[in-house]
């Protein structure tokens, strides 16, 4: 049962909440100890920004076990717009959407099932980015 | 009838998923001809959504709108007949997606398609009394319908939301009035355990939906109420195209009047997200001043009625978000097949 | 593993040893079982030894032998038997490949069904971008680990592949097509290492045994270049130093080729080749059994075979049979020294064993 693993993690999943160390920057997806990248201490909690573009992706035709139905998916590597790269599934995009450098948005889906009586483990995905008109700051 | 002081939408959101099916390739399986199909085409939630991720799509866009911490959010509820869950609320992950506290009441509500409606009851309720600042009304669906049956052509996925809370200048629109009229009327249902809905054709008409709509919408029209020529937009809940279009005509009323508020034909029938899509789609256009009658109709059977006056805080929220038509515009066609296997009829164990 | 091993002890003449090192990736997911130390023990008729399993994602065989080199080095072992086994056909293909998974990180590439071939879907693109390739520079490795296979009796593939036939085999993960990622197998080895102190009793053909190793990030993209095996650079240059030869002595390289644009980058991150510039000298001949740096000489992982846990230990076997003349129709002209690179997870881990001829 994977109910504790993925309650645990529920920030980033849901929100794309970490932490990033004081010292060099580093985002780490869970609550560290130690900075993975330089040793440091320090950590504050951050959102990350829900934007960003396609570095490069892929088409998943043979997938692990608890992805085998929903094959084939796709794989993207996000650059958001704080410079954070990011692994996540894209979603909802057609075929001359799908282009490395194309903006795309964080959003809640369904990634899997914990088999059919388990629970629905919702993380985001990356879709293509609606365009809002330019907005009147007030 | 119940007249409401200070309780204003302070933001309001739309969507529907991008894959869309044409009443015509359904047609194709079980032979019927263009004329027998009750709409064009409809909405249909993709493999990996479901009421739950929609209702956090339109939140997201509600909350946006409204430019409020949604920590300041005291209650959700969210409506639907589609919960993934049978028994685990669909409300708090809709709060701790969104990033609202732990201290607030969510609730999940069920009335077949009136079920997001009846959240704006509650909702209001809690504001006017000064109990929260903010809530959350939401109604999603991913309907379904019973392959071959007339529903199939028209039950399709969406879900909105509106953030309420006090009256301020700031507000899109004024909750002025609302009244529900229910009898147990047994039209449209589902039994613990089914897959699909069943339902008794004819009657789902004059005795269900027409007689509630009409019913709830005489009590706010009669008396010390507000007068049809002073309404702006009517929407009401459209499980396909001619049923709103008769109760239009029913009311003596001008086509534009209806018109904005129409999207069954295009969109189908996304149950408890119906009548609040078509809200949606009138506030995306109405005009500061403009004053909107809802009326949803949720089977089994009730409907609530409502007046809105739109307010000048329209005009600078409605831009901070997709629109409606964003979603509306953004369309993948699929086929049976596809669609069979997005809306989890074929059986994969 | 129980066959590999007393072959190895045969061929050393010894029929006891201070330790067992168990090398093996799978075993807890796709058996249910885990202590495989003990267990070999026991099925040698060795009870009593201490045993342990390594486990280092796919390089858990080289750890196995790091651990039993360690041993030997700090002089608390005379003798130390090393098997690397893995038997992945108990798995379904998606069992395999979720096996595989857990040698990243469950929670976030796990948990977006990013798994290990579509990261390294990623990287073939990456790398195709910035150097300008097409992918036959990167498919020409299956290719070759193929030719080098061709008859070879422990090989799982022992034949040819075309060019044309691993370029037209369907994608596992775009652009990652099914003939550049080596296969669902099964197989063990196992080596007999020694200290100083029985060099001289020991009748049969020995090999001088330098092990290093590092680590680096788990998710390629958080790497300064996720087209750098940082780990298998610095494991390189580290087991160069302590065996002190140059990159231009070795003779002969065993490399990861658990997909085929692993063995690019691997090749280009130790040192072998320029950056972008691997698919070249491959195509030109120099990873030939007869080009200037002999690759894969028994079909390497996609054509020998890439049983997890057994790999390490396979190369490290293949490297000394080369160095010690045994290697029949595959064997390299007199080679001297021979380096073998196996690497876990896509190169978070990294573990270079060099073999020197005596």
């Amino acid at each position: 049962m994977r109910v504790s693993r993925h309650w645990r993690n529920k920030l980033f999943r849901y929100r794309l909440v970490g932490w990033r160390c004081v010292s060099c920057g580093a985002f780490h997806y869970s609550k560290p100890l130690v900075c993975k990248r330089c040793g440091s201490r320090e950590f504050r909690e951050v959102e990350l920004p829900k934007t960003g573009k396609i570095l490069a992706y892929t088409m998943v035709k043979i997938a692990p076990k608890d992805f085998k139905d929903k094959a084939p998916y796709l794989v993207g590597l996000v650059e958001l717009d704080d410079g954070t790269k990011i692994l996540g599934q894209l979603t909802d995009f057609t075929k001359e959407e799908l282009k490395e450098g194309a903006r795309v948005e964080a959003v809640l889906r369904k990634i899997r099932e914990d088999g059919e009586n388990g629970i629905i483990e919702y993380g985001f995905k990356f879709r293509p980015e609606i365009r809002r008109p330019p907005q009147a700051r007030a | 009838m119940v007249k409401l002081n200070g309780v204003a939408i302070q933001g309001y959101g739309g969507y529907v998923p991008r894959y869309r099916i044409k009443a015509e390739e359904i047609g194709r399986l079980w032979g019927r001809e263009r004329q027998e199909l009750p709409i064009e085409e409809k909405a249909i939630a993709g493999l990996d959504e479901d009421s739950v991720t929609m209702a956090v799509e339109a939140a997201r866009i509600a909350i946006r709108r409204a430019g409020i911490d949604p920590k300041r959010i005291g209650a959700i509820h969210v409506g639907s007949e589609s919960k993934p869950y049978a028994v685990k609320p669909t409300g708090t992950i809709v709060a701790e997606a969104i990033g609202a506290g732990q201290n607030i009441l969510a609730a999940d509500l069920e009335f077949a398609c009136k079920a997001g409606t009846e959240a704006i009851q509650l909702i209001t309720g809690l504001v006017e009394s000064g109990r929260i600042e903010y809530g959350l009304a939401i109604g999603t669906d991913t309907a379904q319908g019973r392959p071959g049956d007339a529903l199939e052509y028209t039950a399709a996925s969406g879900a909105a939301a509106l953030l309420i809370g006090r009256m301020t200048d700031e507000a899109v629109a004024s909750i002025e009035a609302w009244n529900s009229y229910v009898t147990d009327t047994p039209d449209f249902w589902r039994r613990e355990g089914e897959n699909y809905p069943s339902h008794a054709a004819r009657f789902t008409g004059q005795p269900a939906y027409f007689k509630h709509i009409l019913g709830s919408i005489n009590e706010l029209l009669n008396g010390d109420g507000y007068s049809i020529k002073d309404i702006d937009h009517f929407i009401f809940h459209q499980p396909n195209v001619k049923f709103p279009l008769a109760v239009a005509k029913a009311l003596r009323l001008e086509r534009e009047k209806v018109s904005a508020g129409l999207i069954s034909g295009f969109l189908g029938n996304p149950y408890s997200a119906t009548s609040l899509l078509g809200l949606v789609k009138v506030l995306d256009e109405a005009r500061p001043g403009d004053l909107i009658l809802l009326a949803s109709f949720g089977s089994g059977a009730g409907s609530d009625a409502y007046i809105l006056r739109v307010l000048d805080g329209i005009v600078e929220k409605r831009d901070r978000a997709p629109k409606l038509k964003d979603f509306i515009e953004r369309k993948i066609y699929i086929d049976y097949a596809s669609y069979a296997r997005f809306r989890g009829k074929l059986r994969l164990r | 593993m129980v066959e590999a091993a007393l072959k190895a002890l045969d061929d050393s003449g010894l029929s006891r040893v201070n330790s067992i090192y168990v090398g093996n990736m799978a075993g807890e997911f796709l058996q249910e079982q885990a202590h495989l130390g003990a267990i070999i023990a026991e099925d040698l008729g060795m009870v009593g030894t201490p045993a342990y399993r390594v486990e280092a994602a796919n390089a858990s065989g080289a750890a196995a032998i790091h651990a039993g080199a360690l041993e030997i080095a700090s002089g608390r072992a005379d003798a130390v038997l090393v098997i690397g086994g893995e038997k992945l056909s108990d798995g379904l293909i998606e069992e395999v490949s979720s096996a595989l998974l857990m040698g990243e990180r469950q929670e976030y590439e796990g948990f977006m069904g990013a798994d290990f071939y579509s990261i390294n879907a990623l990287l073939y693109k990456l790398y195709m971008r910035r150097y300008g390739v097409e992918d036959d520079l990167i498919a020409v490795f299956p290719m070759l680990s193929h030719k080098h296979a061709k008859g070879v009796a422990h090989a799982q593939y022992p034949f040819e592949v075309s060019l044309e036939k691993i370029l037209s085999s369907p994608y596992i993960s775009e652009p990652l097509r099914r003939f550049e990622v080596s296969g669902v197998g099964d197989g063990a080895a196992a080596i007999v290492l020694i200290g100083e102190e029985l060099k001289s009793k020991i009748k049969t053909p020995k090999t001088e045994l330098y092990i290093s190793s590092a680590t680096d990030f788990m998710t390629p993209f958080e790497r300064e270049d996720p087209l750098r095996f940082q780990s298998l650079g610095v494991a390189v240059n580290k087991v160069l130093d302590e065996a002190k030869v140059d990159r231009g002595d070795v003779d002969l390289i065993e490399v990861h080729d658990a997909t085929s644009i692993m063995a690019a980058i691997s090749l280009e991150s130790s040192g072998f080749a320029e950056p972008g510039e691997s698919g070249r000298l491959a195509m030109r001949g120099e990873f030939d059994l007869g080009g200037r740096l002999p690759y894969n000489t028994f079909g390497g992982l996609k054509a020998r075979g890439n049983p997890f846990g057994a790999t390490g230990v396979y190369q490290v076997v293949e490297l000394h049979l080369q160095l010690t003349g045994r290697a029949g129709k595959n064997q390299v002209d007199s080679p001297k020294v021979g380096m073998a690179q196996s690497l876990g997870g896509v190169g978070a881990t990294a573990i270079v064993t060099l073999l020197k001829a005596v």
